[in-house]
């Protein structure tokens, strides 16, 4: 049962909750209309402390496609925050005018904190280099329309592992999953956290390598998840310069992946993956957002117990 | 030969390991105790080598998941009429709340101050603890 229930991280659901939330998402991908009428009367509040593009307009879309109406702030600067008012605090109020929020939060653990204070469904839409569940979300559905399951693949990750938080969920839910194995492309400096590698991967005794070459791993994968180098994670600018552009996926690379493997990318996108890459049919991030907006439809009904 | 006399009534926390007994002399405020307290750092023991002891001339009230936090190995006495009436086996704590801090600057509680720092065990072995809000790792007090 997910009525009143919050995601916070990918470990919050059961694989069975997961999968009412994929086969409504499959259902409204084949007749949106359905569902135009779905969320009448009721109201998402979208709180994002940090930017966004793609995360708030797909929630805020999502609200708006079920017939349900959208609240919220786009910049922590435009809310209380900026008086000094605790999350707390801002959580407590808004319950009192939404039914169901979506928070975005450059501190780890915000959405986390915030859950502990208030009663309707809180989604995470994102809390620093830490999880984004929602993109996972969206990610699975991605990869279960272009593959059927996500069973007994294997997976590249490729960028910023370190601070990558769609990296960090997505590779949390598929660690649930049997035969799936992880290669990790990444320079040194920008590895996976040790909770992950060793809570999350190790701990399941799921096959993974950390490498720090594409070439010669691109026959391998089933999926490649290519990731930004994310200058906001940065205390030192040095540091981003001298690794942003270690990575960068082109045409001459993907003449290594098999004609089989999806390359897929949370957007958005700086230069990690040349537009010359665009117009291979193996390339499927544009569609991976749209699949967000509907994941995201499916999961607004069933918090709010209407589905 | 130092001395320490044996106590009539309170506690003596036994087999610290050595080095862990100021910490747990100051976790527990006993430099504002108004009762007679001795910290014995790298005593003789012949199982440890070394240990630290503390003996608190007093009952007080004890924080049983720092001290299997600190060291689970350590010995509680309860100690009335100069007698040892119980012993308090220490575990290593599945949860802690308000003891370790989280360190990570990118952490929820690097800025907001209102709520309990919360850890959880993830390996009792190399006691290591997750924060509940970043799932940052610590080892707070490493296996010596």
């Amino acid at each position: 049962m997910l009525k009143n229930r919050s995601l916070i991280d990918p470990n919050d659901f059961t694989r069975e909750e997961f999968r009412e939330i994929f086969d409504l998402g499959h259902q409204i991908i084949a007749d949106p209309a359905k569902f135009s009428k779905s969320c009448e009367g009721k109201i998402l509040a979208t709180l994002f402390y940090e930017p966004s593009t793609r995360t708030r307009l797909s929630f805020e879309t999502a609200m708006l496609r079920l017939g349900g109406q959208v609240i919220g702030f786009s910049e922590a600067a435009s809310s209380s925050t900026a008086k000094g008012e605790s999350i707390a605090d801002t959580l407590r109020t808004v319950e009192c005018y939404a039914d169901i929020a979506a928070m975005r939060h450059p501190k780890e653990g915000a959405p986390r904190l915030a859950s502990h204070y208030i009663h309707m469904p809180l989604i995470n839409a994102g809390d620093g280099g830490h999880q984004h569940p929602t993109q996972t979300l969206t990610d699975i559905l991605t990869i279960e329309r272009l593959r059927g399951n996500v069973e007994n693949k294997t997976y590249g990750f490729c960028g910023d592992l370190k601070f990558g938080r769609t990296v960090h969920s997505l590779v949390k839910f598929l660690s649930n999953y049997e035969g799936v194995k992880f290669i990790f492309i990444s320079p040194e400096e920008l590895r996976v956290p040790e909770y992950i590698r060793e809570e999350v991967v190790r701990k399941k005794g799921i096959p993974f390598q950390e490498v720090d070459q594409m070439e010669p791993y691109m026959g391998q994968l089933d999926f490649l998840y290519m990731t930004r180098v994310q200058r906001e994670r940065f205390f030192n600018e040095e540091d981003y310069i001298r690794l942003k552009d270690r990575f960068i996926l082109d045409k001459e690379k993907m003449s290594y992946a098999r004609p089989d493997t999806y390359i897929l990318h949370p957007l958005p996108r700086v230069n990690e993956i040349s537009t010359e890459v665009d117009d291979d049919p193996r390339a499927q991030y544009f569609q991976q957002a749209k699949n967000g907006m509907y994941v995201r439809m499916a999961l607004i009904l069933k918090l709010l117990g209407i589905y | 030969m130092l001395e320490i006399t044996s106590i009539e009534k309170g506690i003596v926390i036994d087999h610290i390991t050595a080095g862990y007994g100021i910490q747990v002399f100051n976790y527990l405020n006993l430099d504002k105790a108004d009762y007679n307290v001795a910290l014995i750092c790298n005593a003789y023991s012949q199982k440890m080598g070394k240990k630290d002891i503390i003996k608190i001339n007093n009952v007080i009230d004890i924080n049983y998941d720092f001290l299997g936090l600190i060291d689970p190995n350590a010995t509680v006495n309860i100690i009335e009429d100069g007698k040892t009436i119980k012993k308090v086996k220490l575990e290593v704590p599945d949860r802690v709340e308000n003891i370790i801090r989280c360190k990570n600057p990118r952490c929820v509680t690097s800025v907001e101050h209102y709520f309990p720092h919360v850890f959880h065990l993830v390996d009792k072995e190399k006691r290591s603890y997750r924060c509940e809000y970043c799932d940052d790792i610590v080892v707070p007090y490493p296996v010596k």
